[in-house]
């Protein structure tokens, strides 16, 4: 792609000169007028007020009239020492850690099983994509009835001796005490998470696909000729292949997973003892339905933090991988 | 031989498996919302219903009709001008390259990624400002403006492919920037468009988080309706499944017609540029 531009100007120098390279920079500049008013735009709506929000969040604005007074670090203090958050932050952890490996293992497993040149296989791939076309409100909505304690999935395990209260349980698994909260798994969680992998994996059905497809078949013709068995072509050869993709897909749904909203807010809302509370949620109540617009925005700049950890080394390194 | 159909079948197991699970809550939705109320009850969920009642869609419907519009009022215009503006973006970062175009990308790309949380304070302070809090119009604005660094990836991602000879050659044939935009790039991407276009479709008439905190009660989009139905202290759930039906409806059907499309601008917005 250089070389191309590089011989392109040089022909442009070649003939006559100073008229043609000028005629050039005002296209460019022209060019860039059509840009410019999207760059202004990400200015000012994305950083500026990104900035704005990281001003607020260090005010006493906590009420409904606007006070702009510094308050220093007081709302992050209040946050961290405040019972709802430390859940938020548990939950978040487990919500992501849970939602993210569910989705890679099964997304990783049914694009290998789709790959097995099965007949009907894209009605199968159009099955497991379907759901995310939905919204997650819908996705909330429906799970909210699907996982209804005393249900009928409720009904079928009890039969089988496992009993679930699902999202209205306020058991914490391997609880340890932290702070003032009990640290471990809720139980109640763990049907977001379904609900969640039910929505997501086709995500990362497509894009194990796509990169199974990429590979060769010259490669797995040769572990044949090696004497390899199809188990061994895949976990010697295949999986490591795919591990770039694994890295996009941990990094697409870790973005996902901690700035999650919609669906919790739709199937279950924080839930007793804050069992199914996140931050996305919270920093909604609080500020629109509370008017702490202060702690609302500190809450705003701990999620976008903890996004932009996972997001900023990946943008840079998408950037180094190009050039 | 026989061991490959014997593998084969437990393969088609799996995969069936696996489908009973991705269309379970289809199931439970089409029966519940043709229940009639005192048959929806938590212990039948998963039986057929004894009668087809469709009281329900009438029910939903009336309650979710003008939301339904709004959605489209919403999404149609916020459709269009963020896939233009994301293809002109995508054209001068593509094939009119200057110095820092890409860290300007990369800055335009980081704004996809942000919690909208971070930003949601101020946004609502401006659009009360200008006068556009609460209207179909600032939700479309907003749109617009959050979509800019989506539409600008998939668009740089299509036009890449674009031979720059071709580019070169149009200008030494005193081509200028809009022409060749418009006899070239356009012809040529037609098929991104239909990929953006389904993109963001989904995308905006999904969307909870802007509908619910910049609009109230008449100006609210479908999916803010949807959940303020199970918000009243008696749920309905079969005019609540009903109405997840009709508000899952158009991008279902989008999904159903063009799907390939759909999976195409899922790949194009993660695979990075």
């Amino acid at each position: 792609m250089e070389t191309v531009k590089v011989t392109a100007e040089t022909k442009a120098t070649v003939v006559p000169a100073t008229r043609k390279k000028r005629k050039l920079t005002a296209d460019h500049w022209f060019a860039f007028s059509f840009l410019l008013p999207s760059i202004v735009l990400i200015f000012i709506f994305v950083y500026g007020f990104i900035g704005w929000t990281g001003y607020v969040s260090l005010s006493s604005w906590n009420s409904l009239v606007p006070d702009f007074s510094f308050a220093g670090l007081k709302n992050y203090a209040y946050l961290f020492s405040d019972f709802r958050f430390q859940a938020d932050l548990r939950n978040t952890l487990v919500f992501t850690i849970l939602f993210i490996s569910v989705v890679i293992i099964l997304g990783q497993f049914l694009a290998i099983l789709l790959d097995q040149k099965l007949r009907g296989e894209s009605i199968f791939r159009n099955i497991f994509f379907f759901p995310m076309a939905l919204s997650f409100v819908v996705t909330g909505v429906v799970w909210q009835w699907l996982l209804n304690p005393s249900t009928g999935i409720n009904l079928f395990l009890k039969k089988i001796g496992f009993e679930s209260k699902w999202y209205t349980d306020t058991n914490i698994l391997a609880s340890l005490h932290w702070g003032k909260i009990e640290f471990g798994v809720p139980v109640a969680m763990i049907a977001v998470v379904i609900a969640a992998v039910w929505q997501m994996t086709g995500f990362a059905v497509a894009m194990y696909l796509a990169g199974l497809r990429a590979i060769p078949d010259e490669v797995r013709e040769a572990a044949r000729m090696d004497g390899a068995t199809e188990f061994q072509i895949y976990r010697k050869i295949i999986i490591p292949l795919l591990r770039p993709i694994t890295v996009s897909v941990i990094i697409i749904m870790a973005h996902i997973s901690l700035k999650i909203f919609d669906l919790i807010y739709a199937m279950t809302g924080p839930g007793a003892n804050f069992v199914t509370d996140v931050p996305g949620v919270y920093m909604f109540e609080t500020t629109f339905r509370g008017n702490y617009y202060a702690n609302g925005a500190a809450i705003a700049i701990i999620m976008l933090l903890s996004v932009a950890l996972f997001i900023v080394p990946y943008l840079i390194s998408s950037r180094k991988g190009e050039s | 031989m026989k061991k490959r159909t014997m593998s084969q079948a437990v393969l088609y197991v799996i995969c069936i498996i696996a489908s009973l699970f991705f269309l379970m809550p289809v199931y439970v939705m089409l029966v519940t919302s043709v229940k009639p109320l005192d048959e929806v009850t938590l212990a039948d969920m998963w039986k057929l219903p004894t009668t087809f009642d469709f009281s329900s869609y009438t029910t939903a419907f009336a309650k979710l009709a003008p939301n339904f519009l709004n959605s489209l009022y919403l999404v149609v215009p916020a459709t269009l001008l963020s896939a233009l503006l994301g293809s002109l973006n995508g054209y001068v970062l593509s094939k009119w390259r200057f110095k820092g175009a890409d860290t300007i990308f990369t800055l335009i790309l980081f704004g996809m990624f942000i919690p909208y949380q971070s930003i949601l304070i101020p946004l609502i302070q401006f659009l009360r400002e200008i006068g556009l809090y609460n209207t179909i119009s600032g939700l479309v604005f907003v749109h617009v403006v959050y979509g800019i660094p989506i539409t600008t990836l998939m668009f740089r991602n299509f036009y890449a492919a674009i031979p720059d000879e071709m580019i070169e050659s149009a200008k030494i044939d005193g081509a200028g920037f809009l022409r060749i935009f418009r006899y070239i790039m356009i012809p040529l991407s037609l098929t991104g468009f239909v990929v953006v276009a389904i993109w963001q479709f989904t995308n905006i008439w999904n969307e909870f988080l802007f509908a619910v905190t910049i609009t109230t009660s008449a100006q609210q989009p479908i999916m803010v309706a949807l959940q303020n139905l199970s918000g009243s202290q008696i749920v309905q759930w079969n005019v609540q499944m009903a109405g997840a039906l009709l508000a899952a409806l158009p991008t279902l059907l989008v999904y159903i017609f063009l799907g390939k499309y759909f999976v195409r601008g899922l790949l194009a917005g993660s695979v990075k540029g």
